[in-house]
């Protein structure tokens, strides 16, 4: 399993709960009740262990791999101790030598674009599904939803001959262009939508309003927090992407996301090995800081509920 | 007067759809739709390579090439290393994920730190974490070089699979806690605390109570995990790059890649990629499904 918002058609999910995906939710959220039990001091040592040695093998990869960017090459051992005093050389050679800055500036425009485009896109068609009737609606949802189910293997010997046109800076176009609609977040986002009360509705419209005043004043302020999870969803997936980046920037080094951007770090050679370190910390570190500062707000969301009525 | 209001709903409705139809049809469809076509020609002379192949004839030849390749050694083996991938890292990663939830979902000071490393992996991306462990057990730059039989963990001609499924379970590890986490806390708590009070030890309660409620939840995860396992790519890519030893690692989806942009056989590539597609409807379908008897139960 992995962040995949075209393999979640379902974070609608099984808890049957419709708006931001569950997998935020425990990141620092309140304590839910537990089964109640009154451990005994030995027990509740042998709990503590037993949750630490986890914790210390789920952590370990990602505390070596930051240990060892802070090292010079002697340094780096099996058993890594955080170094008396850190080297920052690593970063720096990964940001410029590497060419992280490229790629992660790279990254943060396809990613932004995308996630952008799809929120829009998705933000329509899931509008014209919840609260317009027109000929083929059916049908047309039918067709939004079979996308979810080619996988792009499927699409891309094509899809890299469509492409083909758009070199030089038209690379972010092909990487951005393919990704501008998503069947799973206007499906997701019409289900929020199918909840807005219908008294709003009517209200609204004896108030005068055409449905893009509708759509744009009442509709997406009032699901923000579903919006923001599809968001969330499509930004992840975006930043994720690394079959498509590395087919259309395979031969054109200046548009390569991080993701495939790290692979060729990993490639280089042997005494390279703090600088890939240093690399991955910083192809990690800005979602982990992201997920960390939206977790509250997605969970705030969830508590809240999609809709207030 | 309403007329003229129904055909403006319906103009306004088919103008909200079309920015996503038309990235669908030409990105999704129009290539799927050639996908399909590609294998009943047989095409040949051109110039340039695989993509980039121009001119040429091509010949209807209806079936023959499909039956060819569906039927090769070269496509059961990609299926056949895609399922194992899938039966390792599914149900595994989604035991662990509940042994973890079940582990964090507890009144213990300091919990929430312990539930915050139990989702940490949700950070990484299938990339990342390819690359923390492959410097860490790479055959040539890792800090450990795990071997097996003096043969380098992944360049094993048997324990690179299980190696690459191992960073999956890793990377993957995070959400299935979420999932499995969230799925504990939608449980009833009265039913679990009657059958405390009926006298039903932890494991008892575990395995008649908790389990059974979970269900919908695991049956949930297993489809989407599978999904998500048939699609492996970047994993393969980066810890086995070339699909491994004796193509012990050539799972479908990097074969797609491997056979169509790697050695420009377009049309091995498109009968792979349908395949894969097949294999990928079928666990939707199941999903779609199950998705509507839950909740109709909910």
């Amino acid at each position: 399993m992995s962040v995949d918002p075209a393999g979640m058609v379902g974070s609608v999910g099984p808890v049957g709960s419709v708006g931001p995906p569950t997998w935020v939710a425990p990141v620092g959220s309140a304590a839910p009740g537990g089964p109640r039990e009154s451990a005994g001091s030995g027990r509740r040592v042998l709990r503590y262990a037993l949750l630490t040695v986890l914790a210390g093998l789920i952590l370990f990869p990602v505390y070596a791999t930051v240990v060892n960017s802070l090292s010079t090459p002697t340094e780096i051992t099996p058993f890594p101790w955080f170094p008396a005093s850190p080297n920052w050389e690593n970063y720096s050679k990964a940001w410029s030598q590497g060419h992280l800055s490229k790629y992660l500036l790279n990254s943060a425009i396809v990613t932004i674009a995308i996630t952008a485009g799809q929120v829009v896109t998705a933000i329509m068609a899931a509008y014209a599904f919840a609260f317009l009737r027109f000929p083929l609606r059916r049908l047309l949802f039918v067709v939004f939803l079979t996308t979810l189910m080619i996988p792009a293997e499927v699409t891309i010997l094509q899809n890299v001959k469509t492409v083909r046109p758009w070199d030089g800076d038209l690379t972010y176009l092909a990487l951005i262009v393919p990704s501008l609609a998503s069947g799973f977040g206007a499906f997701l986002l019409r289900q929020s939508f199918l909840q807005v009360p219908k008294e709003l509705r009517e209200a609204a419209f004896l108030d005068g309003y055409g449905h893009l005043r509708f759509m744009t004043r009442i509709v997406v302020p009032l699901t923000r927090p579903a919006i923001a999870a599809m968001g969330l969803f499509a930004f992840l997936g975006a930043w994720n992407q690394y079959l498509w980046p590395l087919l259309v920037t395979s031969d054109a080094p200046e548009y390569r996301t991080v993701q495939y951007g790290l692979k060729q770090l990993a490639g280089g050679s042997l005494d390279q090995i703090g600088v890939t370190y240093a690399g991955t910390v910083l192809a990690f570190l800005p979602i982990a800081v992201l997920l960390m500062v939206f977790s509250k707000q997605l969970v705030r969301g969830l508590t809240a509920g999609a809709v207030k009525g | 007067m309403r007329r003229r209001g129904r055909l403006r709903e319906a103009s306004l409705a088919y103008a909200l759809l079309l920015p996503s139809f038309v990235v669908f049809g030409v990105f999704v469809f129009f290539p799927f739709a050639k996908n399909i076509e590609l294998p009943f020609y047989e095409s040949r002379g051109g110039v340039g390579f695989g993509a980039n192949k121009t001119g040429g004839t091509r010949t209807w030849v209806g079936l023959e090439q499909w039956r060819d390749i569906l039927g090769s050694e070269e496509f059961r083996d990609a299926l056949w290393i895609t399922l194992k991938f899938t039966v390792i890292t599914v149900p595994v990663g989604i035991g662990l994920g509940l042994l973890l939830a079940v582990l964090a979902h507890q009144r213990l000071r300091g919990i929430t730190i312990y539930r915050t490393i139990f989702s940490s992996t949700v950070a990484t991306s299938a990339a990342v974490a390819s690359v923390i462990f492959f410097s860490l057990f790479g055959p040539a730059s890792g800090v450990w070089k795990l071997r097996i039989g003096g043969i380098p963990i992944l360049e094993h001609p048997t324990w690179a699979l299980p190696a690459v499924a191992g960073v999956a379970i890793w990377q993957s590890l995070g959400l299935a806690f979420i999932v499995m986490s969230s799925g504990l806390q939608a449980l009833p708590d009265d039913v679990l605390e009657a059958a405390a009070i009926d006298g039903a030890g932890a494991n008892r309660r575990f395995f008649a109570v908790t389990l059974p409620l979970m269900s919908p939840t695991l049956f949930f995860a297993f489809v989407v995990g599978a999904i998500s396992a048939f699609k492996t790519f970047a994993e393969i890519d980066i810890l086995t790059p070339g699909g491994g030893t004796g193509d012990n690692t050539r799972v479908l989806a990097y074969a797609v890649y491997d056979s169509g942009i790697v050695s420009g056989n377009q049309v091995k590539a498109a009968v792979f990629a349908v395949g894969l597609f097949v294999c990928v409807f079928v666990l939707t379908l199941l999903q779609l499904r199950l998705e509507r008897r839950v909740k109709y139960v909910g």
